[in-house]
């Protein structure tokens, strides 16, 4: 056959449609800053009665409810064929990645299916996260040996 | 007889019958009316059904029952059964033949399954090793997404070289004598590997062996493209079809009458597949709603079937291998 | 104006991950766990703040806000209490998201089923 693997990566970025990127970013900022507003409606709201922290706390807690409930008909996954980022990035992404998980497992069992696999997206974020924030935290400590 | 790496039958075997059983979205695509058995709810829940693997057994069963009836033979005729799915260790398949207790070989070829399965079946039928053999296979989006890709909630963007794992099932009864469509030869393919590595764009990674089947059959056999009425490739989808094309005209056989079982199930530009349908129950489907229908009727007289099948799995996609391609080719038609 | 900046700031955030996505090959899984240690990187050399008292939700709400607000979380527990703080400061901040996340998550569960996406 006429046809080697480095010429045929061309022919392959020749024949593939792109990502309508322009479309993809303007889902992606709309969605992605509405929720955003919505996030940041609910934090006036809690502010009215408690501390930053904990009103960033609970706007946190509110936005991951209600990605839960959109999960449960498919509407988070409708909207987010469409959005992309815009509903992946949010706290409302990681509360999907979640969500999503758990119920699609539960034919597998509570413990194996439900538990185990809950955190198979979510959990290299929360993994590397704390990882990250361990590193920081020894230098943090250090610089103020330091200084 | 044994040309090259294509078995041609002296005493072709027939397609005698073959049914076709589809979901949701398959019934609103272009092949629905031909669809022997479409249901809404591609869980089965009415049925009891608890999960897409039990489903996307029933579908399959669907499909043998409604074939066994229109050959109008009990399931004890039937001397063995070839099946496969996409499912780890083919378990629609298993399950299904825990059901009809015919004696069953499991195949696996993922995309390519039915034209593998058929092959098998018209090469049993054709050696007198069997008279009549069952050819199936299945695919479920449902069962297909939480395996290999994410849970069905999970909101993800889809790329546009993506293609859409449909919910299909096909089965076919090959028979050693009778009547019904001729399987004049059969090609069982080589596995072609490109360093293709994008699980979005299994159409890329396919083509090179659906290329490499096609060739070395024309060799074989002495014939071109021109030779066929219509050219059936599987689940290549839009991209695969353009590089097929492609590669076929610098090879000096250009393919004008190729049709993808991948562009054909579905309105591509309308039913949001991207780049178009594939699964294993995507060019059996196609097989036993258009090819077959179409040969029967004298609408087609000669065809090749080539359903491609990327070999890969989630396990070695992680370890990042690159993914290999595999198609066989079925011969059907031609004088009776 | 609060609002204008949390959507123009939210939705700048996710135009950038989604070009991550289109352009680089990214898959959304590796796009995420690079946005939380990113946000941790640029809480730590002190970029992230200013832009939270600017966007408020709309820096809080994607997930690099979840870094920040593990980097913060870790800087206040080393500073009440030390190195070990360097263990316990992040997961105790971001508590709150993920406990609500597997709550929710279970919920969902027994009250939900999976569903075909056609």
């Amino acid at each position: 056959m006429k046809l080697d693997p480095r010429r045929y990566d061309e022919m392959i970025g020749r024949a593939s449609p792109p990502s309508p990127v322009v479309r993809d970013c303007a889902w992606a900022f709309c969605v992605g800053g509405a929720i955003c507003t919505l996030g940041e409606g609910l934090r006036q709201l809690f502010l009215i009665w408690y501390d930053k922290t904990l009103a960033g706390t609970l706007t946190s807690i509110a936005l991951i409810f209600l990605a839960a409930l959109c999960t449960l008909p498919g509407w988070y996954q409708k909207l987010a064929a469409k959005a992309g980022a815009g509903t992946l990035v949010p706290i409302t992404g990681f509360a999907n990645s979640v969500v999503s998980p758990a119920i699609e497992f539960k034919a597998e069992g509570w413990i194996t299916g439900v538990g185990a696999k809950i955190f198979g997206i979510a959990g290299p974020v929360i993994a590397y996260g704390t990882l990250a924030s361990f590193v920081w935290g020894v230098l943090y400590w250090l610089l103020g040996k330091v200084g | 007889m044994r040309r090259g790496d294509t078995l041609l039958f002296e005493q072709p075997p027939v397609v005698g019958a073959w049914a076709a059983a589809g979901g949701k979205k398959e019934s609103e695509g272009p092949l629905a009316s031909a669809f022997d058995f479409l249901t809404q709810d591609a869980g089965f829940a009415e049925q009891g059904c608890e999960n897409w693997e039990q489903a996307e057994s029933l579908l399959q069963r669907r499909a043998v029952e409604l074939c066994l009836r229109k050959a109008d033979i009990p399931r004890s005729k039937v001397d063995i059964a070839f099946a496969g799915d996409l499912q780890a260790q083919c378990t629609a398949s298993n399950y299904t033949m825990r059901e009809l207790g015919i004696p069953f070989a499991g195949v696996y070829g993922a995309c390519s399954t039915m034209a593998e399965t058929l092959a098998l079946a018209a090469v049993f039928a054709a050696t007198g090793m069997a008279e009549r053999v069952l050819a199936l296979t299945s695919s479920h989006f449902c069962a297909a997404e939480r395996q290999f890709r994410t849970p069905l909630e999970y909101g993800a963007k889809r790329t546009p070289t993506a293609q859409w794992t449909a919910t299909a099932a096909g089965a076919c009864l090959v028979r050693a004598h009778g009547i019904g469509v001729p399987v004049r030869s059969v090609t069982f393919g080589r596995v072609q590997d490109y360093a293709v590595h994008d699980i979005n764009n299994m159409g890329a990674a396919m083509m090179p062996a659906a290329a490499s089947t096609l060739l070395h059959y024309f060799a074989a056999s002495g014939t071109s493209p021109k030779d066929f009425d219509a050219i059936f490739t599987g689940d290549l989808g839009e991209v695969g079809t353009a590089l097929l094309r492609e590669q076929m005209a610098q090879e000096g056989l250009p393919l004008d009458n190729h049709k993808d079982c991948g562009c054909l199930l579905y309105d591509t530009a309308g039913q949001n597949v991207q780049a178009g349908g594939s699964g294993a129950g995507c060019s059996a489907a196609v097989l036993c709603c258009k090819i077959l229908p179409m040969l029967a009727a004298g609408q087609l007289r000669r065809v090749l079937f080539v359903a491609t099948g990327a070999l890969m799995s989630q396990t070695t996609f992680l370890q990042g291998e690159s993914i290999p391609g595999i198609a066989h080719c079925v011969e059907l038609g031609g004088a009776q | 104006m609060n609002y204008v900046w949390a959507f123009v700031v939210g939705g700048a955030i996710c135009v950038v991950g989604q070009l991550l996505i289109d352009y680089t090959k990214l898959s959304p899984a590796r796009v995420l766990t690079g946005y939380v240690v990113a946000g941790v990187i640029l809480s730590a050399v002190g970029l992230y703040k200013p832009l939270v008292d600017l966007a408020g939700a709309g820096a809080s709400v994607p997930l690099l806000g979840f870094g920040h607000l593990l980097a913060q979380g870790v800087q206040n527990a080393v500073d009440s209490c030390g190195l070990p703080g360097a263990f316990t400061g992040g997961l105790t901040a971001a508590s709150g998201g993920i406990a609500a996340s597997l709550i929710f998550g279970v919920l969902a569960a027994a009250v939900g089923k999976s569903r075909d996406q056609n």
